[in-house]
């Protein structure tokens, strides 16, 4: 917005700058990258570059060959999606009621929401651990499923509180004096309406509960049941020694479908986010 | 929030209404959040281990009595705060200066915005793995760098007594810029463009112009991130677990890996949650800031 004119020193100095900023930014994953697709002999040389000489796709072979990578991938999307699909399906209703009404309960819940942003896990897995394996749940994705819901929780009803606000009373209440009964306004008019901020939601529950590592490494004990950051941290080996370049391989892997989902909802989550963590 | 009123039906019939929304929400949170904090506190006070059989006992404050003469507590708690200051602290500057040059009518600005997903969308435990190939004393690009540069053979960062705790340092600041980044660009594009415009006319230079029109626009945004990044920091788990679990000799343990250790290695469940409420107890006083920093940005806003 700021169209002022800056002199042609300061010009400079400001993509000097930015350029810095696109190195730092990108350069660990350029590096991760390139490591992927170096055959092993490249590894090993003592002076690596940044494009490997003899591209190959080895290391993702290997890479299979030492873990269960689909199976891993297979458990974070089974857990992720659930989770998504049940914090988007129990949350929008209450979202509802916090967004169109004052109470002590919406009241209550707004504060909640903010403090638990501030929840460190030891505290609470602990007791979660105790309560899940009286429940016969720990080394169950089920279990895993209903800690991530519960964990997606607050910033999903921040998120869908903003865009129930977006959608204008007056519409429901215009179809409301048409005679259509409560049911009928929100099936028929707000749900529409709110369709692309529930989609915008889940997927960010998605991605938070693909990446999330802690409950995981707490929660599923045997290798069957691991989700895919959990086996991600297999390839690094009990002393810390890894082999690079599967390791770099199943680390890339990893990362697509969250850089993918989260291009697309990049957007709306910068205003969730902002939604929730700054403005009231 | 204008008005209380529920669009339909009479009053009473809404409030059961209400309710039946709110239920299937607020069951889990009461169940696995609510539930299982207060549970945590009650277990900070008893002697509660991993698989004994015989039942648990209350110990008063015997837990916290033992943390306070704790040393390895201490060190982590110090180390805690040491990254949570070390990485919030350059984090914040990086991203202020971040977003002041997005904010710019620049080429390749789209570039920088793209790259930023990068650290914000991958998993935690991707990062560490991926920094941890940055950090390879043989196949690294860093000492690879440092080689070519001739300042020498560089050095095995992250098992380093002395350079670990920075080297994780430096990971967890690239990791959290971006977030940091959007929200101080949101607050810079709610300045209204005539005040810059007015302060230049007058003859404010650049730094006269961020000091009285830029910095007290985005003020409120910038303590509230600033409290909950500092949060996030000092709670943190998995970059550090992955990067170096700790090490070497501990120098990179942070409260939550030690209590981590504590609690699923050693079994010790009530040392650990005592360990949870002492760190409640931290980020209270960050929260308490950033309940402020919120509520300054909600009059603004």
């Amino acid at each position: 917005m700021t169209a002022l004119r800056t002199g042609r020193a300061g010009r400079a100095a400001q993509y000097a700058a930015l350029l810095c900023y696109l190195v730092f930014l990108a350069f660990p994953f350029l590096w991760l990258v390139s490591i992927a697709f170096k055959p092993a002999a490249e590894l090993g040389s003592l002076h690596p570059t940044w494009i490997p000489e003899d591209p190959t796709l080895d290391n993702f072979r290997q890479a299979f060959d030492e873990q269960p990578l689909l199976r891993a991938a297979g458990n974070s999307l089974i857990a992720a999606l659930a989770a998504a699909l049940i914090a988007v399906t129990v949350a929008t209703p209450m979202a509802y009621v916090m967004a169109r009404r004052r109470s002590a309960l919406t009241t209550a819940a707004t504060g909640w929401v903010i403090v638990s942003q501030a929840f460190p896990f030891v505290l609470v897995i602990i007791p979660l651990f105790l309560v899940l394996k009286n429940l016969h749940l720990i080394n169950t994705l089920a279990g895993l499923v209903a800690v991530y819901v519960t964990w997606s929780l607050p910033f999903a009803l921040w998120m869908l509180v903003g865009y129930v606000r977006a959608v204008p009373r007056e519409l429901e209440e215009a179809a409301a004096v048409d005679g259509a009964g409560r049911l009928r306004v929100l099936v028929s008019v707000t749900a529409p309406l709110l369709a692309p901020g529930l989609v915008a939601t889940g997927l960010f529950a998605f991605i938070t509960a693909w990446n999330e590592f802690f409950f995981a490494l707490v929660l599923l004990k045997s290798a069957e049941k691991q989700t895919l950051p959990v086996v991600l941290t297999h390839f690094l080996g009990a002393e810390g020694v890894a082999d690079l370049g599967p390791l770099a391989a199943a680390a890339f892997l990893a990362t697509i479908p969250s850089l993918l989902v989260f291009a697309v909802i990049q957007k709306r989550i910068t205003g969730g986010m902002l939604a929730g963590a700054v403005k009231s | 929030m204008t008005s209380s009123t529920a669009p339909v039906k009479s009053r009473g019939r809404s409030d059961r209404g209400a309710w039946f929304l709110v239920l299937p929400a607020l069951l889990p949170i009461l169940l696995l959040s609510v539930g299982p904090l207060l549970y945590g506190v009650v277990l900070a006070f008893t002697d509660a281990q991993a698989g004994r059989t015989e039942p648990t006992q209350w110990v008063g404050t015997l837990n916290f009595q033992d943390l306070l003469h704790d040393s390895l507590f201490w060190d982590s708690f110090r180390i805690g705060l040491l990254w949570a200051v070390g990485v919030t602290v350059p984090q914040f500057l990086l991203a202020l200066g971040l977003a002041l040059l997005l904010d710019q009518r620049l080429r390749l600005r789209w570039l920088a915005r793209a790259l930023a997903i990068i650290p914000w969308a991958m998993p935690e435990v991707v990062v560490g793995i991926m920094w941890r190939l940055v950090y390879n004393p043989d196949a690294g690009i860093l000492n690879e760098t440092i080689r070519d540069l001739g300042l020498g053979d560089g050095r095995d960062w992250l098992t380093g007594l002395a350079t670990a705790l920075p080297a994780v340092i430096l990971v967890g600041v690239w990791a959290g810029m971006p977030q940091t980044t959007v929200a101080l660009l949101a607050g810079l594009q709610n300045t209204p463009g005539e005040l810059h415009e007015a302060a230049a006319l007058d003859g404010a230079g650049a730094w006269r112009r961020f000091r009285t029109v830029t910095w007290p626009a985005i003020r409120p945004v910038a303590l509230a991130i600033t409290a909950l990044n500092f949060i996030w920091n000092f709670n943190s788990f998995a970059l550090v677990y992955v990067l170096t679990s700790g090490g070497p000799g501990g120098r990179t343990r942070l409260p939550m890996l030690f209590a981590y250790e504590e609690a699923f290695r050693y079994g010790q469940f009530g040392y650990a949650a005592a360990m949870g409420c002492v760190m409640v107890a931290v980020v209270s006083v960050m929260l308490a800031f950033y309940l402020v920093g919120r509520l300054r940005g909600g009059d603004d806003a």
